[in-house]
């Protein structure tokens, strides 16, 4: 395999790590640091790794020893930090996806392997998270013998067992990143096209994550051919590279034999062996003959040639020649994800490191990572810890318990508690990836810093890329202050992760989810300008040929003032409010009256919370005794909905009234404009005579007549299939398309307060100068009471007002110097404010930046005040002709998409309009359950069933990797045994139901307007699974 | 981010839910008789307790439903 590294070409072997095949080249140099610019070389093998920070392809810090080596690969070294290149084009497709399991194993070393073996062969489910490109952790890098045969072996047959039982899923190349709250891990897979994030959530977990060997604080220990004893191990018998010809290995622990061992056996000279612990009885069995002494004492400091590499170690006043310097410094216990679970951790004093101690979680530690070392003790450890889970999660044992494996390795003994040697604490690195010295953390302590979280954030130790993996500052630290180690806060993510992976798909167009209108591609084709409104997209202008915003909007709303013009008003939140106690609900919500409100007859309503400030507002009309409609504003459709269920199922549970949503049913046309009437007579003939603030049924909906503009205006209700026929029918008839902008300007012109615009949380419908509409004859409604409150009833709080003077929104306003208020939504012909103790004719001062402008007050009516516009034209008989609207279904325009991007293994279309009704109370005896007392029914119209065929839409996915699909945007578990019907939650976080109709097949009901959105995130997630698929 | 129990549905990711504070404050039955500090402590004023804490969550992205349960703070230990 040819790579390239800094630019020369290079070969390496399949299965070499970037870091293993620089090392095969004999390149000592891999970067240099971060702050002094040392020059550094490779000094682990694992995802541990301080030195060997690369930059491959848009990563710019990756380390070298996690790379896998590919044909082509192009590194380069780092001097300092990484730096993120924005124009770098990132190729990587990355992804996510939601799995669940009864037993989440993390490591799958020998620990790991037992664990899940031991819970999957007792009928778990079981997922095994591991970062190496294949099972067997330690075992991978070691020769150690378990029953006769290679350790390897003995990994190879566990893998293969547990491949066979079908509810155990092993997810190699992926690392465990985070712990979080009830058992949640995020776990990173690294795949050729793009990572995948994944959410994993298990009612038990047993971290197996092994243990970090860590490096000593001695003076020179930073440079290339100082490496640690189980890397140079790992690379001698992994990957067959020796790190060095001669090589010194400094053993304060066990490690230290085992690596002498096997360099020796790869043909390394071993020159020295120094173990601060003593003499000869130190040497094992597995070293004789590999040296002739071990060297009682420490090092004390290296020698480098020209370029910085090393050429020697000191022990003392001896000076040995050496190419490496292999260092056993005793093992930490990686604890990080067990620290993220809030679990406490204790000081080991024989082990001389953190170990667990108190869970905090639905976990337990096994082998290395709690500090039980050797393979055959890992092994018993993780086949109790996996037996153990599976009993608490309901898998007794049937089954013969995996045997513990007889291991060649000779009993561990203590490592030394040695963190710090030598004598020149400057040139000692307790830190080799923040450059941080002993010097420097004694310059921490020695300011009197006695806290390992101050000192780490004092010196920057331990905030690395790699969190300080291999470091000694906790022992360091410790020795400086004359007290036990102490540990600083594991905080997610354990290995970096960019950015790129958590978005996974989340990019672009699919970002964040949007909804549409049913008229919305017409509103394309006639080029509008959209705005955003919450994730609605709404039409904000539309420009003609050559025309800029000004224009537009000037020549929308003179067509509104003058003739006729149209909006789509679909956005509006739609509630259908039916019951015996609808009337008594609404007159308490509401600050004025509805009870009284005769059927046929709309109202304009406010909201308040309970402490007396505007909530929402909007127009409610009478269908039946029984029966309202409720309109709120865009951006809080489903803020109100919920209000309402908490009032009624919280403090008034015994009225009777039930509240469905049916905002994407209905698609509304706003007809506004003095010639409204020719327009809505060629529609809705019967709507012609309408009164203001009435409605009427016709063949296809219902026409409201109600304005926010004071035109006569009108606004067309039909289910979302003829929405855009109707759109298109009544711009044919000559009204002009407008959109919000021009819609702000009638309004504001008109002096109508905007919830959101005028209205911030603080305001009452008083301070709106809205007190008509807050009701003195009811005995209560919501807010009521604190309308009374010292502070809402008293004089000079901000109220509305009127200004001259064209200055921008947000503009603040001073009265002689002091500030009395902010202009709230500023036109050419109107500009409201609100502002304290001001009146008519007063003269403010308008600060716009730097700016000061002086404006005058005035009405907050601009046009019409006497309302003599309201009735419009009178309607002028002319030929009208019947109106039979097309249907568009919401998905519609992606059916060749659709049938284009279906596979053999996964097919997807839309079930275009399924009739669909809500049922409140009785229980209907068919259809979807979707809470206490409601019901989703298809089909025929069951008793007492709202509408909504045009509130949802159906999409079908099918096929055998339909669920692989849905699982990369459903947080719910949709194991067959789990998700046997249908549920209510979110896929691609928009709000659907979930249908489960066959063993392969879902219907995915979508509400209308995200439908659009949804099919593009589908048809993305489908394109995503064929092409890993195919790999 | 936790796992909460909806009675109806069963357990779901907390996103799929919204918080709806301290369980057990009723709303008063005859506000207007109320004084300020009454009402002002109706209104305004919930405990913030380090330990357990009973209270309200509404399952928006599911069944909808109201419901309470005891959560401990510091832990996120949940119970019915
Ligand atoms: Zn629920």
């Amino acid at each position: 395999m040819n790579f390239l590294f800094d630019g020369r070409s290079y070969t390496g072997l399949p299965g070499d790590t970037l870091a293993a095949a620089l090392l095969r080249n004999g390149v000592r140099i891999v970067g240099h640091s971060v702050d002094l610019g040392r020059p550094r070389g490779v000094f682990s093998a694992g995802s541990e790794e301080p030195n060997a920070l690369v930059q491959v392809g848009a990563d710019p810090m990756v380390a070298a020893t996690t790379v896998e080596l590919h044909e082509g690969l192009t590194a380069r070294s780092l001097r300092g930090r990484g730096r993120v290149d924005p124009a770098a084009a990132d190729e990587r497709r990355c992804d996510k996806g939601y799995l669940h399991a009864d037993v989440l194993v993390i490591g799958a070393g020998p620990a790991g392997l037992a664990a899940a073996l031991a819970a999957g062969e007792a009928g778990a489910r079981v997922i095994l998270v591991d970062e190496q490109p294949r099972p067997g952790g330690d075992l991978l890098n070691s020769r150690v013998v378990l029953d006769g045969a290679p350790g390897q072996a003995w990994a190879a047959s566990a893998a293969a067992r547990l491949a066979m039982l079908p509810e155990t899923r092993i997810l190699s190349r992926t690392t465990a990143i985070g712990y979080y709250d009830h058992n949640y891990v995020v776990a990173v897979e690294r795949r050729p096209g793009g990572e995948r994030l994944w959410h994993l959530r298990a009612r038990r977990v047993v971290l197996a994550t092994g243990a970090h060997e860590r490096s000593v604080a001695f003076p020179g220990n930073d440079r290339p051919g100082v490496m640690l004893a189980s890397a140079a191990r790992a690379y001698a018998n992994r990957y067959g590279v020796l790190p060095g010809r001669r090589a010194v290995v400094f053993a304060c622990a066990d490690s230290g034999y085992e690596a002498a061992r096997d360099l020796a056996a790869a043909g390394a000279e071993i020159a020295a062996i120094v173990d601060p612990r003593g003499g000869p009885d130190r040497v094992t069995g597995v070293v004789t003959g590999v040296v002739t002494g071990v060297m009682t004492g420490v090092v004390t400091g290296t020698t480098a040639d020209g370029d910085g590499v090393l050429d020697g170690v000191l022990v003392g006043d001896r000076l040995v020649e050496a190419d490496l310097l292999a260092v056993a410094g005793g093992w930490s216990p990686v604890v990080h994800l067990f620290s993220q679970s809030q679990g406490r951790l204790r000081f080991d004093e024989e082990l001389q490191a953190f170990v667990p101690h108190l869970s905090a979680q639905a976990e337990r530690s096994a082998g290395a990572c709690r500090g039980v070392y050797g393979t055959a003790a890992a092994i018993a450890d993780g086949l109790a810890a996996g037996r153990q889970a599976a009993e608490l999660t309901g898998f007794a044992q049937p089954v013969p318990v995996p045997r513990v494996p007889e291991s060649d390795e000779p009993e561990p003994s203590p490592p030394a508690a040695l963190w710090v040697c030598g004598d020149d604490p400057a040139a000692s690195f307790a830190d080799l990836h923040r450059d941080v010295t002993v010097a420097d953390l004694a310059r921490a302590t020695g300011a009197g810093l006695s806290s390992a979280e101050h000192v780490k954030r004092y010196t920057t130790a331990g905030t690395g890329a790699d969190q300080g993996k291999t470091s000694a500052v906790p022992g360091v630290v410790a020795a400086l202050l004359g007290t036990g180690p102490g540990t600083t806060t594991f905080r997610p993510p354990y290995t970096p992760v960019s950015f790129a992976t958590l978005a996974g798909r989340d990019r672009g167009p699919l970002s964040d989810p949007i909804r549409v209108t049913a008229m919305h591609d017409a509103h394309v084709a006639r080029g509008a300008v959209f705005e955003d409104v919450g994730q609605w997209k709404r039409p904000w202008y539309f420009p003609l040929p050559g025309e800029t915003m000004e224009e537009a909007v000037e020549r929308e709303c003179r067509a509104a003032r003058t003739g006729v013009a149209a909006m789509d008003a679909s956005t509006l939140g739609k509630i259908d409010i039916r019951g015996r106690d609808a009337g008594l609900f609404l007159d308490r919500v509401y600050t004025n009256l509805y009870s009284t409100l005769p059927v046929g007859s709309c109202r304009y309503g406010v909201m308040c919370t309970a402490d007396g400030m505007v909530f929402d507002d909007g127009v409610t009309s009478r269908l039946a005794d029984d029966h309202f409609l409720m309109t709120t504003t865009t951006g809080n459709a489903a803020q109100v909905l919920d209000w309402l269920e908490e009032w009624h199922q919280t403090e008034w549970p015994r009225l009777e009234v039930a509240f469905t949503s049916v905002t994407d049913h209905w698609a509304t046309v706003a007809v506004a404009g003095p010639g409204a009437r020719r327009v809505v007579a060629a529609i809705a003939p019967e709507a012609v005579d309408l009164p203001f603030m009435t409605f009427t049924e016709f063949a296809h909906g219902r026409v409201f007549r109600i304005s926010f503009s004071g035109e006569l205006a009108f606004e067309i209700n039909v289910p979302w299939p003829y929405g855009r026929a109707v759109w298109e029918r009544v711009l044919e008839l000559g009204a002009v398309p407008y959109g919000t902008e021009t819609m702000h300007v009638l309004r504001a012109e008109k002096g109508f307060a905007i919830v959101g615009q005028e209205t911030d949380g603080t305001v009452t419908p008083q301070d709106l100068g809205m007190g008509w509409i807050v009701s003195r004859r009811k005995p209560d409604f919501v807010g009521k009471r604190s309308h009374a409150r010292p502070d809402t009833a008293r004089t000079g709080r901000k109220t509305l007002i009127g200004l001259d003077t064209h200055v921008p929104e947000g503009a603040q306003l001073t009265l002689d110097g002091r500030m009395v208020g902010h202009v709230t939504s500023s036109y050419p012909r109107a500009v409201l404010a609100m502002a304290r103790g001001v009146g008519e004719g007063q003269r403010l001062v308008a600060h716009d930046g730097g700016r000061e402008i002086p404006v005058t007050v005035v009405a907050p009516v601009f046009y019409d005040p006497e309302n003599l516009r309201r009735d419009g034209d009178p309607f002028v008989q002319g030929g009208v002709s019947s109106f039979e609207p097309v249907r568009h279904s919401p998905a519609g325009n992606f059916a060749a998409r659709f049938e284009a991007a279906s596979k053999e293994r996964v097919r997807l279309r839309e079930v275009p309009f399924v009739p669909m009704w809500e049922v409140r109370g009785q229980d209907p005896g068919r259809g979807l359950r979707l809470g206490p007392a409601w019901w989703l029914v298809t089909g025929e119209r069951p008793e007492g069933g709202v509408e909504v065929s045009g509130q949802r839409t159906v999409l079908e996915i099918s096929g055998p990797g339909a669920r692989e699909v849905l699982l990369t945007g459903c947080p719910i578990d949709l194991h067959p045994s789990v998700f046997t019907g249908h549920a209510q939650t979110s896929l691609a976080k928009a709000g659907v139901i979930l249908e489960r109709v066959g063993q392969d097949a879902y219907r995915i009901y979508v509400r209308s307007s995200f439908a659009a959105y949804l099919s593009e995130w589908l048809l993305d997630a489908l394109t995503a699974y064929v092409a890993s698929f195919r790999k | 981010m936790m796992l909460i129990e909806c009675p109806h549905c069963g357990p779901r990711d907390e996103n799929e839910f919204r918080y709806g504070g301290q369980a057990g404050v009723a709303y008063p039955e005859r506000p207007a008789e109320l004084g300020d500090e009454e009402w002002a402590a109706y209104v305004f004023m919930r405990d913030n307790p380090k330990g357990w804490f009973h209270e309200r969550w509404f399952h928006t992205s599911g069944c909808r439903t109201w419901f309470t349960v005891h959560r401990h703070t510091v832990t996120h230990e949940i119970r019915p």
